[in-house]
């Protein structure tokens, strides 16, 4: 425990200007860098939602051309789920594994920076489409052709950007499973590690499988516009539907890309305020190993209306209801956690609570999307468009935040503003819920997603959920300032910093060194999970 | 504190919840699918139906359990925490019965879903053509072929910057300027293909949506049986005009369509002179 405290100079010793940033090694630094990056571009992709909800906030077209209001859907979604979910979840990685395991970095410390500074590099390319001769693309995330190939002079960009981003992923992913299959300190076995680092553990296999995939999709388009290739073109011999199955197969498996990551965060965090260790640790394991085995069997869920043989529907409407047996056995598990535990409800726990409420009525929306027949009338709503803001905004980002609570006085050495974090909360967890809840009715009622405009019956739910997305936003502004304050003062932060906290982290100081670990620590049962 | 304002958000949340779901919600503020007017359109929704109860009975289980955790096992009320952790019989226990109500629920969804694709046998066969921005429907055996178009006064209204107030258009965004008619009680088969980019073919009432793609047809049928107008819009992003190519149907007594088909008929006749 004392190890890195006799060397603390030593190992505090901090590389000094732009070139620290630049050229790091460092694992804290650079997950520090992966977090900045990540919650300026949920500023940017939020602003993009904000003008979408401008827009829909009453009907007729108020501000923007159809063709901008597409870029704006098509640009938010890629921000969101490229430069926002994925690189937050990278840098906890980058910052919690190597300590978590008794490591003293990443296996591969140079080419963590690369797959850093590729994102900044990639989205320069993605948003500098806003300004070119036909706009930024407008075809949205999913790129479906024979539309994207109608994109004016970005689409050779956003093939680039893409092809960058995927890079960045698949790098970051052998790092880590590198770091974790070579670097545990001795006597932290597999089924001592926090549940953090199976799911990301899990989730590196999923992008090294899944990301390729991507890369091929984007580059039979690539080969279609510009090469005379006929992948997607029926005249050609080739066929639009089959983008959708290549595009899907990748798909899939990046939505528990965005959500394992978070899965392991609740798990740490809800732990920690009941006081009581994680129940059920090997079927956590387990289940979350299936969730991800099962999520290559599901793709076509997104294409339930192309038209796909009868067999094929069937195959798939099955395959997607079986996910919802281990998501249900995690969701459950957290309860009994929970369950005669003593809690306390700080702003981590506040996160992750509302985390299990508010995933699991995504995840009961997505079980309904997964009923193809019913699906035929779902598809292409704000009924999915509602299902998946569940799932990824109050899953995945509460839980990020709710980590970033977790954790930054760890980080930082203070604690944060405890009375300013619980406003960040309720405000954040009420205006998502006027935000999202009323999109369910509107996709039942028959509103169409990607409109700009709708018919008049829609416009009271879209009213709703405007001031909702507004009163959303304006809350994030807290979050950064309580960011920032918490980064320069606060109340000095102890080792452990939550009475229930428990694992390898939680012995380090707070702040840890610029060097931890550089001996392993011993493994003892205090700091294994078990 | 924080667990009183939680505890009285979710109870008002569960109220709107059952409210909901019994129905008690006018035009403006609709809640839920339309039952339709076809024999799938209404087993469509009774599907749905089904599978919303049973998630809702699940999350306030699930939710009233979590909720009197919180409520109860806390800190400031002098809990002690227990250290159990592992429980194979309750892993067990919800792995199966989760598979069970699985099982429950793929039984009349594959049932409808066979049922929604056996198109044989139709009496009548419209062929629908998706393009950038507006539809087309041929009537192959009558002879019959014409374009629907977002209606004129809804297109103005709809100009960025109009000052033209949408509630004064006729079904703002809905309607067109030549409707596709059909008549009630028969069995129609409606192939769907693309021109262009996919475009997708939705009328909520009829009970599904179908993709119309580029070289590929679609093989679908419905049998609508009430008269009236039935409103919808394309269902799959296909360009700036995506928001503004709505579907109307009119669905008519046999005569009135019979009637309909005679007098395009001459129309194309003339025009084709």
């Amino acid at each position: 425990m004392s190890e890195a405290v006799s060397h603390n100079d030593h190992h505090d010793h901090k590389p000094a200007g732009i070139g620290r940033w630049l050229f790091s090694t460092n694992h804290k630094d650079i997950g520090t860098m992966y977090l900045v990056f990540s919650l300026t571009m949920f500023f940017v992709g939020g602003s993009m939602a904000m003008l979408i909800r401008l827009e829909l906030f009453q009907p007729g077209l108020q501000f923007f051309n159809p063709q901008f209001f597409n870029s704006m859907t098509t640009l938010h979604a890629l921000v969101m789920i490229f430069g926002v979910v994925m690189p937050a979840g990278v840098g906890l990685a980058n910052w919690l594994i190597p300590m978590m395991i008794g490591a003293p970095d990443m296996a591969l410390p140079r080419l963590n920076n690369m797959s850093f500074w590729i994102l900044p590099f990639a989205f320069t390319l993605l948003l500098s489409t806003l300004f070119m001769p036909g706009g930024a693309p407008a075809g949205g995330w999913t790129i479906y052709p024979p539309l994207a190939l109608q994109t004016g002079a970005a689409f050779p960009f956003l093939i680039f950007a893409i092809h960058f981003l995927g890079i960045s992923s698949i790098l970051g992913a052998i790092n880590i499973i590198a770091t974790v299959f070579n670097m545990r300190a001795p006597g932290m076995t597999y089924m001592r590690l926090p549940l953090f680092v199976w799911t990301w553990i899990i989730t590196a296999f999923l992008l090294i499988a899944s990301m390729p995939v991507l890369a091929g999709a984007v580059t039979m388009l690539l080969t279609d516009k510009f090469f005379g290739t006929s992948f997607f073109s029926a005249a050609g011999g080739g066929d639009p539907v089959m983008f959708q199955h290549v595009f899907w197969f990748f798909g899939h498996p990046e939505v528990y890309i965005l959500i394992l990551p978070a899965f392991g965060i609740i798990s740490q965090i809800i732990p920690t305020f009941a006081r009581k260790p994680l129940f059920g640790y090997e079927s956590m394991v387990y289940a979350t190993a299936s969730i991800a085995f099962l999520s290559f069997f599901v793709w076509a869920h997104h294409m339930f209306t192309v038209g796909m043989p009868l067999a094929g529907e069937l195959f798939f409407m099955y395959a997607t209801m079986s996910i919802a047996v281990p998501t249900g056995v995690k969701i459950f598990n957290w309860v009994a956690t929970m369950w005669k535990g003593s809690m306390t409800f700080e702003t981590p726990m506040l996160f992750a609570l509302a985390f299990v409420v508010l995933f699991s009525i995504g995840g009961f929306s997505g079980l309904m999307l997964g009923i193809t027949p019913a699906d035929f009338q779902y598809q292409d709503t704000y009924f999915v468009v509602a299902h998946f803001h569940y799932v990824l905004l109050t899953g995945a980002v509460f839980a990020i935040m709710g980590g970033i609570y977790f954790w930054l006085p760890k980080w930082t050495g203070h604690m944060y503003d405890e009375t300013l974090g619980k406003w960040h909360f309720w405000l954040t967890a009420v205006s998502a819920n006027v935000l999202f809840f009323p999109q369910h009715f509107l996709g039942l009622a028959g509103m169409p997603r990607r409109i700009p405009d709708y018919a008049i019956q829609f416009a009271d739910w879209n009213m709703v959920s405007s001031i909702g997305g507004f009163a959303f936003g304006l809350s994030q502004l807290l979050f950064v300032y309580i960011v920032i304050k918490c980064v320069r003062e606060g109340a000095k932060a102890t080792n452990q910093v939550w009475e229930g906290a428990h694992g390898l982290e939680w012995t380090l100081p707070s702040p840890p060194p610029f060097h931890t670990f550089t001996t392993p620590p011993p493994i003892t049962d205090a700091v294994a999970h078990s | 504190m924080f667990v009183k304002k939680l505890r009285n958000f979710l109870l008002g949340f569960a109220s709107l919840l059952v409210l909901m779901w019994t129905g008690a919600a006018s035009a403006e503020w609709t809640l839920n699918m339309t039952r339709g007017v076809t024999p799938v359109s209404n087993e469509v929704y009774e599907l749905h139906m089904l599978i919303l109860w049973i998630v809702t009975i699940i999350g306030i289980g699930v939710f009233c359990v979590m909720f009197w955790s919180i409520y109860h096992h806390r800190k400031s009320k002098g809990a002690v925490p227990a250290q159990f952790h592992h429980s194979t019989v309750a892993e067990l226990t919800w792995t199966i019965i989760p598979i069970l109500i699985l099982i429950g629920m793929a039984v009349p969804a594959t049932r409808t879903l066979i049922k929604m694709e056996q198109t044989g046998d139709a009496e009548i066969t419209v062929k629908i053509t998706g393009y950038q921005w507006r539809w087309k429907y041929d009537y192959k055996n009558e002879g019959i072929s014409f374009f629907s178009s977002l209606a004129e006064d809804s297109s103005k209204a709809s100009q960025r910057g109009s000052s033209i107030d949408p509630r004064t258009a006729d079904h703002y965004l809905l309607n067109v300027d030549k409707p596709l008619v059909l008549p009630v009680n028969k069995k129609i088969r409606l192939i769907i293909t693309g021109k262009d980019v996919i475009h997708s073919w939705w009328v909520p009432d009829l009970g599904w949506k179908r993709d119309a793609i580029p070289g590929f047809i679609n093989d679908n049928w419905v049998i609508i049986e009430k008269p009236g107008t039935y409103r919808g819009q394309c269902a799959e992003l296909c360009g700036m005009g995506h928001g503004f190519m709505p579907i109307v149907v009119k669905a008519v007594p046999e005569e009135e369509y019979l009637a309909w088909v005679e007098e395009n008929k001459k129309a194309e006749a003339e025009a084709a002179k």
